[in-house]
């Protein structure tokens, strides 16, 4: 019961006028960058997150919630339509969704990836909701040694879970911790790596961060391909499921939102892993296993299913534990972090309206996009036939007015065009950024636990060793990290991540 | 020698330099103790660690004698054009405010891709000023400096 009236609280303050027109924005916002094709929902909130400034802190992450989902359904439009994912998660709603499109079949391909979405995104949600209390409660009990172990834990799943070289991930994670250390350090007050710099006395900018290595190296990166796009150009029609359709792709969509909800929780999992193992499993059970990649359309309803799953309840660890599961998680974080919220146990009991405003709007915003989304699917088409030349100067144009708008400075452009050349560099190098940016968003926090742990244990490290969900948390690290060094795993990764 | 995998190599070498620097900045800062860390305990750590997987991934990548990567090529032209388009917008903004800025950001960047042609540039150019302003200035009512300052030290 207590459920019952948190999220009616929830509602109170979700379903406001201001915050369901905000609701409303962030979803349009979101879904219009996030169908631009190459544009995930890492680019789209920070090209988007200077838009939500001066909202008051629950306005704001109700549309950076918003913005966050539309992104995500921004995504499977592309992908069906055009076979370029704006997303990694959204690479295999390629495979048949731009096969049912080839075939005439556009419409029920949208339909049911919305549909889908829609189911999966309301039953995650609730599953968000009955775990949030009882998570925040046992992170309460957690010391600094089993906050360490837990980002370390953290950290290690998201390298594993990344395409390509380990030891490269595990690199660009130290990168970002110390990335993460420049700035006014907490505990002394001394400055460290700012080189006499005034305007790094608060650190490096999370959005100059993000922005120069997703945005802003992205952009040059496509600019090197001359790459052509194949989209649709028959005209959008028959959205109708039949009956058979139905009856076909409706388990497929709550198998993929039970696997989805499962993996979006665990640390380094989330939406890109959610839907390949969802469309593996469903080409695993299926009856007509050759018809995959042909425009089944049980391969549209699962992986949009289970990444919508994921996407919604990866924010389990973020809220409750205060950790980022993933690199868009961390983005949120970071925004939730220049909007005064420090994401953890604290939020639910500290800021119970803004925390239960934030989960019904997620459910709200799923709402608004199954409701809009499809109507609108037209403009969305149109939208992609802007030629790339002409939409990278706006992307940078409002890229560049957003980081202006963060502190009323110009330092801060000329920072983000640092790191676009850093994310050059990184990609050249096949690193990849995001455990980086996780790696930064963590560091502070991490170097904080490991010298109150130390303090308390008078200097003995075994601390981190002797308290059992400490050690739990490190064996886990310890176990990931060995299983992807496995010669045998090593080439099931491969094999996964080359299959999409 | 000659690397095989030079993206590793070079990533290895990138982290040895980020990792060496690490531990140099940090030394000045005080260090302190296990029990008691100063400000350069964390950031030396994570220095020393980091360069030493430097040095384990470029040491891998020349010993490997499985495949070969590809020697990365970089396109000088996107890389100078998009970047310096957004240095310069942050260095005239203030002087020359946002309608100038936007139409030098909107052509330096559009230089930069291989279809590049003066009018469309230019057209796209006065589309994103009126948009921008219609945004920024009516909407959201920012405080971006709109007018050169020149102009509005005579009025």
């Amino acid at each position: 019961m207590e459920l019952l009236s948190n999220l009616a609280l929830g509602f109170q303050t979700a379903v406001t006028p201001a915050n369901l027109l905000y609701c409303l924005a962030g979803a349009l916002l979101g879904t219009l960058i996030g169908v631009l094709p190459g544009i995930g929902p890492v680019q789209t909130i920070a090209i988007l997150l200077p838009t939500t400034f001066a909202l008051p802190p629950i306005s704001a992450l109700i549309m950076l919630a918003g913005i966050y989902y539309g992104a995500q359904y921004g995504g499977s439009t592309t992908s069906i339509l055009v076979n370029v994912p704006g997303e990694a998660s959204a690479v295999v709603t390629c495979l048949d969704g731009h096969q049912m499109a080839r075939q005439g079949r556009a419409g029920a391909a949208l339909t049911i990836a919305a549909l889908g979405s829609f189911v999966a995104g309301s039953f995650a949600t609730l599953v968000l909701a009955v775990l949030a209390v009882p998570l925040s409660e046992l992170a309460f009990k957690f010391g600094p040694a089993e906050y360490f172990s837990l980002m370390v834990f953290g950290l290690i799943g998201s390298v594993v879970l990344a395409s390509g070289s380990t030891l490269k991930a595990v690199g660009m994670i130290l990168l970002g911790l110390l990335l993460g250390m420049v700035g006014t350090d907490i505990t002394s007050g001394t400055p460290r790596f700012t080189f006499g710099v005034t305007e790094l006395a608060d650190g490096i900018g999370f959005v100059s961060l993000a922005m120069g290595l997703f945005g802003i190296s992205d952009i040059i990166n496509s600019l090197e391909k001359r790459e052509k796009r194949d989209i649709l150009k028959s005209k959008l029609t028959g959205f109708w499921l039949s009956r058979s359709d139905l009856k076909a792709a409706m388990p497929a969509a709550l198998r993929g939102t039970l696997s989805g909800s499962l993996l979006g929780i665990l640390p380094g999992g989330g939406a890109i892993l959610a839907s390949f193992t969802a469309y593996m499993f469903e080409k695993k059970i299926s009856k007509h296993p050759e018809s995959f990649g042909k425009g089944n359309i049980c391969g549209v309803a699962a992986p949009e299913s289970a990444n919508n799953a994921a996407a919604q309840t990866s924010f389990v660890p973020l809220l409750t534990l205060g950790i980022p599961p993933n690199v868009v998680l961390a983005m949120m974080a970071g925004a939730m972090m220049i909007h005064g919220i420090q994401p953890g146990p604290r939020v639910i009991s500290s800021n119970p309206d803004l925390f239960w405003g934030v989960i019904v709007s997620m459910w709200v915003g799923n709402v608004i996009l199954v409701l809009l989304n499809l109507p609108l699917v037209g403009i969305w088409v149109r939208l992609l036939s802007v030629p790339y030349r002409l939409l990278y100067p706006a992307i940078l144009l409002f890229c560049c007015i957003g980081l202006y708008s963060v502190n009323n400075n110009t330092f801060d452009i000329g920072l983000t065009a640092l790191c676009g050349l850093l994310g050059v560099v990184f990609h050249k190098l096949e690193c990849e950024p995001a455990p980086l940016i996780l790696g930064f968003v963590l560091g502070p926090m991490m170097e904080e636990n490991l010298r109150r742990g130390m303090l308390l244990s008078r200097g003995d490290p075994s601390v981190f060793f002797t308290r059992p969900l400490s050690l739990a948390f490190l064996l886990m690290a310890c176990a990931m990290l060995i299983a992807v060094t496995l010669p045998s795993i090593r080439g099931k990764r491969e094999q996964a991540f080359k299959e999409g | 020698m000659r690397t095989r995998h030079p993206k590793d190599t070079y990533a290895g070498l990138l982290f040895i330099l980020f990792g060496l620097a690490a531990m140099g900045f940090s030394t000045p800062l005080r260090i302190g103790n296990a029990a008691k860390m100063g400000p350069g305990y964390f950031p030396f750590a994570l220095g020393a660690v980091l360069s030493l997987l430097g040095a384990v991934i470029l040491v891998q990548s020349v010993l490997r004698a499985k495949g070969e990567q590809a020697r990365p090529a970089l396109q000088v032209k996107p890389v100078v054009l998009v970047l310096s388009s957004v240095v310069v917008f942050s260095q005239v903004l203030q002087p020359l405010g946002l309608l100038l800025s936007t139409v030098i950001l909107v052509i330096v960047a559009s230089m930069a891709s291989h279809e590049f042609r003066w009018k469309e540039a230019l057209l796209n150019a006065a589309v994103l000023v009126v948009i921008v302003v219609a945004v920024f200035v009516f909407f959201l009512d920012s405080q971006l400096p709109v007018w050169p300052a020149f102009l509005i030290e005579r009025t």
